[in-house]
């Protein structure tokens, strides 16, 4: 039940180009869309399907330590979600303070308060996330 | 192709009339990222529906119980427990942060007065026990009401415990925790008709668990080369068969399905059948491999066909005919002349579920603009629906939707620049009997039912 594609190209060809253009519906808008994404980033690789892209997907992250460099090369490669890796832990807490601007999850005053014939709890305990929260579809 | 959703019956099709039923989730315009619901699925009968989302918790509703006195309440979905089913880890080797999101939720038929469901985020499956408890113990000898333990020198005389109701609490308990098996991450799982065993599958790798074993598990399907520099492709989704426990298929980005027998090999990195659809060379691009990347493909349930979903299309395979598809399902053709810019944004790479109705007669899948779509099978027509709040009245009937791709846009019609890329509907569950469907749209689950419901 393959669709014909009848909508895709207003009618600007001339008779004799129109036979042409229906054996070739099916491929014009993507060869379009191919020659635009061409224009616009040069340096893309030939094979969208190769090793290189298949790798970072995998691996989800480079071997670069400057989250500014990553950003960058996103751009040009298009990749979804890549996560950075980092050498050290230091390195990883700086700039997770940086990219989410957030201040460390800080306990209130009564909940440093254990005294010993107190049981700690999972409410007690200092919140880590807000995804402990309970979800609003539960609301 | 078709649009009407409605109007005349044909003899022996599904006249579907969706109308709305119930809306969960905040409606803010602010989505925090951890309540953006990352599937759903309904278990064997029905009565209960699973959602998990990006901050690692898994809601379950069950379906409210016939009762006169609020006869408008009758087949509503509430809230029957809700846990946080996996947290943020951080891998030390690796130095990467392990998401808490749940990727996947599969069901256990259910065996006995407890429910039991599989989730799963990148790295860790984990079995949950879902059960209730409606009696308590009163009147214990060594210990108060509040759980204090009494002075044994202060019992004076002996009594038995008696049972006494109390309210209903839905409790939620982690039986089994299958972890380190995976290098890459979890795409999928999927429970085998033996009961006992299911399967995980990530990038490069399927591996089969027993239920009860959480040390082991055995590696069944390895497409790692040797050399890292020659993968060509992925593993994208994998499935048991609904009836075979020997049988299970797993697609690939390049847009094909391997068919794997278990009874043929341990290994099964040789395939039994393979699906693929020829290609025409001439039309081919550069988003002709990651457009045919298959995002999701589930068996039908009567277990002689499998489903599908590539980037713009939903395909029907028979079983016995590897060649090509016997259906082929256009879900939002009108993006082939977008690809360039959904190259760009990411949508490319979007991956869509698709569903099969109880009877395999339809089909449903979700597009874009809290778009999704539908196909009958049998009276070879489709709709374009929309989750939506602004349709939102108590049993409104939806209305469908339409695209149009050329200048003229008639009223109600919709053009493709106007379409929002970011309203997504990826997850969508059909119930295993019923005519009632649950959609997740971002942060929100919407629940539609047949009006002849």
């Amino acid at each position: 039940m393959s669709q014909k594609q009848d909508e895709e190209n207003p009618a600007e060809e001339t008779g004799e180009e129109k036979q042409d253009t229906q054996e070739k519906e099916g491929i014009l808008p993507e060869r379009a869309e191919e020659a635009k994404l061409k224009a616009k980033y040069p340096s893309l690789g030939q094979k969208p399907g190769g090793s290189d892209f298949l790798m970072k997907r995998l691996q989800k992250g480079v071997s670069i330590i400057s989250y500014l460099l990553l950003l960058e090369s996103k751009g040009i490669l298009g990749m979804k979600s890549i996560e950075q890796k980092y050498f050290d832990s230091g390195d990883y807490n700086m700039a997770k303070a940086k990219m989410k601007n957030k201040q460390l999850p800080s306990t209130g005053p009564d909940k440093n308060l254990v005294t010993g014939d107190h049981i700690p709890t999972p409410q007690d305990l200092p919140q880590r996330k807000s995804s402990l929260v309970t979800s609003k579809l539960a609301g | 192709m078709a649009g009407a959703g409605g109007g005349g019956c044909p003899a022996g099709g599904n006249d579907f009339q969706w109308c709305f039923s119930q809306v969960k989730g905040a409606i803010d315009e602010d989505v925090a990222e951890a309540d953006i619901i990352s599937t759903v699925e309904f278990n064997y009968s029905g009565d209960l529906l699973a959602t998990g989302d990006k901050g690692g918790r898994v809601v379950i509703f069950q379906r409210e119980q016939e009762n006169k006195s609020r006869p408008h309440s009758r087949g509503e979905y509430n809230v029957y427990s809700t846990f946080q089913s996996h947290e943020p880890e951080f891998d030390y080797l690796k130095s990467l942060e392990i998401e808490e999101k749940i990727n996947k939720i599969r069901w256990l038929p259910q065996q006995n007065a407890a429910h039991f469901l599989l989730s799963t985020n990148d790295k860790t499956i984990k079995l949950w026990k879902i059960s209730e408890r409606d009696k308590r113990a009163e009147g214990y000898n060594l210990k108060d009401e509040d759980g204090r333990l009494r002075d044994p020198f202060r019992v004076t005389a002996l009594r038995v415990p008696i049972l006494k109701p109390m309210d209903l609490m839905v409790e939620a308990s982690p039986r089994r925790i299958f972890a380190n098996a995976h290098t890459y991450h979890i795409n999928s799982i999927s429970v085998n008709s033996d009961h006992e065993t299911y399967l995980s599958a990530d990038d490069l790798r399927i591996n089969l668990w027993h239920l009860e074993i959480t040390d082991r598990s055995f590696n069944i399907v390895d497409i790692k080369p040797a050399n890292m520099e020659e993968l060509t492709e992925v593993i994208t989704a994998a499935e048991f068969h609904p009836h075979q426990c020997n049988v299970l298929v797993y697609s690939s980005s390049k847009g094909t399905v391997r068919l794997c027998d278990m009874r043929s090999s341990a290994l099964c990195d040789r395939h039994s059948k393979f699906f693929e659809e020829p290609e025409d060379p001439s039309s081919r691009s550069f988003f002709s491999e990651i457009i045919s990347s298959i995002s999701d493909v589930k068996f039908s349930h009567s277990g002689r066909y499998m489903m599908t979903r590539d980037y713009l299309s939903v395909k029907v395979w028979d079983l016995n005919m590897e060649s090509r598809p016997v259906e082929t399902h256009q879900v939002h053709e009108y993006l082939r002349s977008k690809l360039c810019s959904l190259y760009e944004n990411d949508c490319i790479f979007d991956k869509f579920e698709c569903c099969w109705n109880g009877s395999d007669s339809a089909i449903m899948t979700g597009s874009y603009n809290n778009f999704f779509r539908m196909f009958d099978r049998n009276a070879r027509r489709d709709v374009t629906l929309e989750a939506s709040r602004e349709n939102s009245k108590p049993r409104a009937s939806l209305k469908p939707r339409k695209v149009c791709t050329g200048g003229k846009r008639k009223k109600d019609e919709i053009s493709v620049d106007s379409l929002d890329f970011n309203k997504k509907i990826l997850h969508t569950a059909w119930h295993p009997l019923e005519n009632i469907i649950a959609v997740a749209a971002t942060n929100n689950l919407y629940i539609f039912q047949d009006k002849i419901n």
